[in-house]
Parts: C-alpha cells; sequence; structure tokens
C-alpha cells in the first residue's frame, strides 16, 4: 500500500473508526485520539477570530473614517501585516509570556490561553484590513445619505459593517481559515503538548518529524476537510447573498499555513 | 444694463445685509457669498441663496454646474470655504432630509430602512412603529414593509426614499434628481409624491435636468453655471423672460452643450 491510499485508509479510521478498512487502523499509534485535537484547534481557532473581530471590526471601520496625520502609513502597515509570520507572531507572544517576560506573571505559555492570543494577533490585521476596504466601499455608496440621515462618522461606519454582514461574515471566515490552519505561533507558545495544546497543525508536525508519513498526510486530510466546511459555508452565504440581494460576499476562504 | 447688473436684477429677492434673514415668511437656512472649492477647483462660486417656508426651488444648469454641490452645501453636508450658511437659532434649525437619484437601501426589510432613518433622526422609539406605518402607507408601500428593501423595483425604491425622508417630517426636503433613473410611470408616481409633500407645506429644493418637471413642480427656478448663479426667479418668469443672461437663453434652448 502506498503512502496515499495508507493515509486515505487511515484518515478514514481516525474519522469514522467503525467504517475503516480492517487492519486500516493498525497503523494508528495507541492512544490516537483525533476528536479531542480536532475539538482544541476548533475552539482556540474560533475563539481567536472572536477576539480578533471585536477588535478589529472596529479598528477597521475607524479607520475608514478617521482622518488624521499618518493615516497612510497606519493603513500601509495594517496591509502590510496581512503577510505577518506566524511564527514571529509565536515568537513575539512567547516572549511576553515567558516568565522572565513582562506578562509572565500570567502563567499563560504553553496553555490553550496563550495560543489564542497569538492567533488572535494573527487574525487582527487580516480583519481590520479587509473590513476597512468594505466601509470605504460602501461609504461611497451611502456615506452620503447616512450623513444626511445624521448619523455620525464613525456610526456610519458601523452601520455599513452590519449592511455587508453576509461579506464582513466571509472576512471572518477567512480570519478563521488563516487561524486554523497555521503552525508556526501554537507551536511556539503552546508547546504541542499531549491532550492540552496539541492541535491539529502541530500534531502534523509531529508526526512529520517522527517520519509517520501516512498519519500525518490523514491528519491534514481530515483540516482539509474542516477547511472544506468552511468553505461550504461560505457558499452557502454567497447564495443566501444572491438570493436576497444582499452584502457583496468576497473570495474563498484559503488556507493560510505558516 | 450692465451684465452685472442685469445678473443682480435677476436675482430675487435680493437681499442687503450679510446675516439679516428675511422678515416674512420666516427664513430656514441662508447662503451668503457661499464659495466651496475642492483643492484648486472652484465648484461653487459666491452663491447667496434664502430658501423660506414653502418655498419649491429647483436647480437647473448643465452638468457639473454644481448644483448637487449646492444640494450638499445646504444640507450641511459640505462647509462653505468662504461665506456664510446661515441657520435660525438652535431650537428653531429646520428638520431637513435629502433623496438622491440612486437612494442607498440597507441590506434589510423595507421597515428595518425606515426604523434606522427614524432611530437616526432621534425619534422617540415609541413612535417609531406609528411613523413607519404612516410613511409607507403615504407612499403605498404598506404591503411590502417586510420586503428586502433591494428587492424592490427602482420606482419603489425611490418611493421608499421619499418615505425615509417624510417620516422625519423634515422642514425642507432635498432632491437630488430624484426621478433621474425612472421609467416614466415611476416618474410620474414620484413626481405626484414630491408635489404632495410640498403641499403639506415643506420647502423643496430639488435639481432636476428635466425642465417639464421643473414647470410642473416648483414655484421658483435657481440657474447655476459653472458653480455661478446667474439666475434666482419666479418659474413663470424664468421661462418667460426676455432678458435672460445669454448662457440661461441659450440652455432654454436646449443649445448648451453638456460638460
Amino acid at each position: 500500500m502506498d503512502t496515499f491510499s495508507q493515509s486515505l485508509a487511515l484518515a478514514l479510521a481516525l474519522i469514522v473508526p467503525a467504517a475503516a478498512p480492517p487492519g486500516a487502523a493498525s497503523g494508528l499509534p495507541p492512544g490516537t485520539l483525533l476528536w479531542p485535537i480536532v475539538a482544541l484547534s476548533l475552539r482556540v481557532s474560533a475563539t481567536a477570530c472572536a477576539v480578533g473581530a471585536g477588535l478589529g471590526l472596529l479598528l477597521g471601520a475607524w479607520l475608514a473614517v478617521a482622518r488624521f496625520a499618518g493615516q497612510a502609513l497606519v493603513v500601509g502597515a495594517l496591509n502590510t501585516l496581512l503577510a505577518l509570520p506566524s511564527v514571529v507572531v509565536g515568537l513575539v507572544v512567547y516572549l511576553l509570556l515567558s516568565r522572565s517576560g513582562p506578562l509572565g506573571g500570567w502563567g499563560l505559555l504553553f496553555t490553550p490561553s496563550a495560543m489564542v492570543i497569538a492567533q488572535s494577533i494573527l487574525v487582527l490585521p487580516l480583519i481590520a484590513a479587509l473590513s476597512r476596504q468594505l466601509v470605504v466601499d460602501a461609504l461611497r455608496e451611502g456615506g452620503d445619505e447616512l450623513s444626511a440621515m445624521g448619523a455620525g462618522q464613525l456610526l456610519s461606519a458601523l452601520l455599513l459593517l452590519a449592511h455587508q454582514r453576509l461579506a464582513v461574515a466571509t472576512v471572518l471566515l477567512t480570519a478563521f481559515g488563516r487561524a486554523v490552519a497555521e503552525v508556526g505561533a501554537v507551536m511556539v507558545v503552546g508547546g504541542n503538548i499531549a491532550g492540552v495544546t496539541r492541535v491539529m497543525t502541530t500534531a502534523i508536525a509531529l508526526e512529520t518529524s517522527k517520519g509517520d508519513l501516512p498519519l500525518a498526510l490523514a491528519l491534514g486530510l481530515v483540516l482539509l476537510g474542516v477547511v472544506a466546511l468552511i468553505n461550504l459555508a461560505l457558499g452557502l452565504l454567497q447564495r443566501r447573498a444572491g438570493a436576497a440581494g444582499a452584502g457583496r460576499v468576497i473570495g474563498p476562504v484559503a488556507g493560510v499555513a505558516g | 444694463m450692465s451684465s452685472v447688473g442685469l445678473h443682480n436684477a435677476l436675482l430675487c429677492p435680493a437681499l442687503p445685509g450679510v446675516s439679516v434673514a428675511p422678515a416674512t415668511p420666516p427664513g430656514l437656512i441662508h447662503l451668503q457669498q457661499a464659495t466651496v472649492r475642492f483643492g484648486a477647483q472652484v465648484a461653487l462660486r459666491e452663491i447667496t441663496l434664502h430658501i423660506r417656508r414653502g418655498d419649491r426651488i429647483a436647480l437647473v444648469g448643465a452638468n457639473g454646474s454644481g448644483k448637487t454641490t449646492l444640494l450638499r452645501l445646504l444640507n450641511g453636508l459640505l462647509t462653505p470655504s468662504a461665506g456664510v450658511r446661515w441657520l435660525p437659532d438652535a431650537g428653531a434649525r429646520p428638520v431637513t432630509a435629502m433623496v438622491f437619484q440612486r437612494p442607498f437601501l440597507l441590506h434589510c426589510s423595507v421597515r428595518r430602512n425606515l426604523w434606522v432613518a427614524l432611530w437616526l433622526a432621534g425619534v422617540p422609539a415609541a413612535q417609531r412603529a406609528r411613523r413607519q406605518d404612516d410613511a409607507l402607507h403615504r407612499v403605498g408601500l404598506l404591503a411590502l414593509a417586510g420586503r428586502p428593501a433591494r428587492s424592490l423595483s427602482g420606482g419603489q425604491q425611490q418611493r421608499l426614499a421619499l418615505a425615509r425622508a417624510w417620516a422625519v417630517r423634515p422642514d425642507i426636503l432635498f432632491l437630488d434628481e430624484p426621478t433621474a433613473s425612472l421609467d416614466p410611470s415611476a416618474k410620474r408616481e414620484v413626481e405626484t409624491l414630491i408635489d404632495e409633500f410640498g403641499h403639506d407645506g415643506m420647502a423643496l429644493v430639488m435639481s432636476s435636468h428635466n425642465l417639464g418637471q421643473v414647470k410642473r413642480l416648483a414655484s421658483r427656478v435657481v440657474y447655476l453655471d459653472a458653480g455661478r448663479l446667474l439666475a434666482d426667479l419666479p418659474v413663470d418668469d424664468f421661462f418667460k423672460r426676455t432678458d435672460l443672461p445669454p448662457e440661461v437663453a441659450q440652455f432654454l434652448k436646449g443649445e448648451l452643450p453638456w460638460t
């Protein structure tokens, strides 16, 4: 059996042990528990996206309407941070949370909370930059009318985010895709501790380093399945947007690992 | 008569002084020598204009003459680069509303769009439901209250925009080419509503390229040319006088190239 077919059989055995072909599960290390790893991955990334959304949407809305010296520089910096390497985020958060760091007293290093912090920092620029652009575009269409109705600048921006809620949902799904697929930050600040901070991407990295390529690939297939589900949700949103003439929905989720 | 003298003679009413409001009828908004610049470009040049309760003013002129800029200035969406935009003291400030050529409707129901307009206008929550229904009834959209606003036809969307404006009980309604993108049937419906709103007592200030519409709806015509106000006349005078500035006469003859 070649590596890819072995991986497919293992992936099936991991997801539905009862439906696995005979002998497929024999390649699994004892005690391999897929669903706790998947659940932790989803929980960490979803929480990070919620935190990133709270801050990023507000920042994006504000940057769309604020006028201050150096604004172009801030927007440029924000756009640059779209390419922020996740391992750099991990390193910075590690330095902040390590025992000798300024936030070492919190005792968060190698916990899921540290992973949430790192992923929040990772998705914040993405959410802020894309939502800023959404608001800027929508202001061209309806900014004057909202102002004429009495809305202030920031209130107009927030109303336009609500108006473009389907596009905002797509931004958040994109951010989730980025978070759930990254490995660098969670590896550095989480430590890949089995049963505590091990998520899908760090598990894949571990199995690859151990030379267990079929299991690594099987986990990768599961991760792809999660991203596929996200894209399915996006597709449903797009269909709904088309049917109701509702807000513009942008791009598919791109799995951005790092 | 010099061209300046002719120009001044065509601006009515001619008010002496800078910030003195006309005694009767009560004034709502006055511009005195108001200029608007966008960078080096002068969009409006030393405009003096007085809007009073009951006025039905049509802003007329070629594309790029400054009609929309003047509407935005009157409505407070722009501030003059020079000159004065005068409003009555707080407490007597006119309530304004504006309807655009292509209304911007939020991605929500017809009723919710009205709710947002009333909320932004500061209408108390207890009054909003009744005002929504009144406004929708007024424009004939009550049966469509639950429909997504953006699924309405162009004419219905403009009627919703008029309902949204009417619901806040404005003293002045600004209309920026409100029927320009509508078919003849929808145009008639919208014109009828605008006419009724005028009869309700709200001042109307409307830009239009449609001179027939100007005759039907306006009592006063303001002609703009390259940001300058060349004529401010009762509607009959505007269409009948023979001593109009050459730019206005050319426009009325349809000979003015549209820029």
